[in-house]
């Protein structure tokens, strides 16, 4: 190792988090000033423990309170058609919130496929139903549309929901309302399980650690 | 990052797997007081304007980002679907506190904030990226940088 070694601030957060809290500047300057004043240390090794939590830490998380009801997500989806065709009526319903936080919040993190949500939709049901002779399936790169395809799917579905009232902030309280509870992470799984059939270098990495957290996986064994 | 009693098995096992480093104990710098110092921030999190390129999978590269960019123009395409992206969507500023620290330099907590920062995509072994990182190094001497703020994810 030929380098040396940064000042560090460790950090409690969950993952993808490092400034604690969203929306709350004195908390994020609190972190951000902790760090800096570091630089000030004469001598090494210098790796400090941030003392305090986020507040998602500090209190139970709440538990959604999506208006719109999936607990009739079956348990096994059988039907490939009918999964598909409840899903396009599910991301209608929520596209309507999405558009609405857009504007609200005047930023979107949606667009990394570069796809519209028509193409995206088009993209996923035509990889499912094994329509080779489709125009979005032809091109090059198409596990890593199918990986970004579900990154703008899962923000377009968190920033929805981020425009109700009342609902959750936390990681761990959103990740398992969308695990748990929706049909796109049920689609997003058909994907993975269909990229693992086919057996490719790039379908394997994208099936086997691109689409669905470690973390969730127990809901689909 | 979270305590790995907080993780599932799974995940802890993963992670306590991974190899960890064993450095000198001389920091990195000499020390400097930040309220002189000029400061950048480099990113892992896969951060790019719209206009740029998607990170790849095994990227070692890294994307520029203007001091004064619209928070609309950001967006995320790290590979890894193992972290939170919600904190990100619900606040720019929880994976890149630009306003944070515009804030500071209004105070005078920090000397300036530079006029460029950067972001790589961190699933990419760190050994990899030592070429695009001795380039980063050099434009941030250009830039005058005396210091950066790491923020992993």
């Amino acid at each position: 190792m030929t380098i040396r070694p940064p000042r560090a601030l460790w950090v409690s957060f969950p993952l993808g988090r490092p400034l604690g809290n969203p929306n709350d500047s004195a908390f994020q300057r609190e972190v951000i000033s902790h760090a800096l004043d570091l630089l000030r240390r004469p001598s090494g090794p210098v790796l400090e423990d941030f003392a305090r939590d986020c507040s998602e830490q500090q209190a139970a998380p709440a538990v959604p309170a999506c208006p719109i009801d999936f607990s009739t997500r079956p348990e096994k989806i059988s039907d490939m058609e009918q999964l598909l065709a409840n899903f396009d009526a599910e991301f209608n319903s929520f596209y309507t919130w999405y558009s609405m936080a857009r504007e609200q919040n005047g930023r979107t993190a949606v667009g990394v496929s570069a796809l519209s949500f028509d193409q995206l939709i088009s993209l996923y049901r035509d990889f499912l139903m094994d329509r080779e002779d489709s125009m979005l399936l032809a091109a090059d790169g198409l596990a890593d549309r199918l990986r970004l395809g579900a990154e703008d799917l899962k923000s377009c579905y968190f920033e929805a929901l981020s425009a109700q009232p009342g609902q959750p902030t936390d990681a761990a309280s959103l990740a398992d309302w969308f695990w748990g509870k929706t049909l796109a992470a049920a689609v997003i799984n058909e994907v993975r399980k269909k990229c693992l059939r086919l057996n490719t270098k790039e379908m394997d990495l994208a099936g086997k650690l691109l689409l669905v957290p470690r973390s969730q996986m127990h809901r689909f064994k | 990052m979270v305590r790995l009693k907080q993780f599932s098995e799974d995940e802890r096992s993963h992670l306590l797997k991974l190899p960890c480093p064993v450095f000198e104990t001389t920091p990195f710098v000499p020390p400097i007081t930040p309220e002189q110092a000029r400061i950048a921030v480099v990113s892992t999190a896969g951060l790019h304007r719209r206009a740029d390129r998607p990170f790849a999978v095994g990227e070692a590269g890294y994307r520029l980002i203007p001091a004064d960019v619209d928070h609309d123009d950001l967006i995320m395409s790290h590979v890894s679907t193992n972290f939170d992206r919600t904190g990100f969507q619900l606040d720019l500023n929880m994976v890149l506190p630009l306003d944070r620290l515009k804030e500071m330099e209004g105070e005078s907590q920090i000397g300036s904030l530079a006029a460029y920062h950067y972001s790589f995509m961190g699933a990419t072994d760190p050994r990899q990226m030592e070429d695009e990182a001795r380039t980063l190094a050099a434009l941030l001497k250009y830039d005058q940088v005396d210091a950066v703020l790491l923020v992993p994810v």
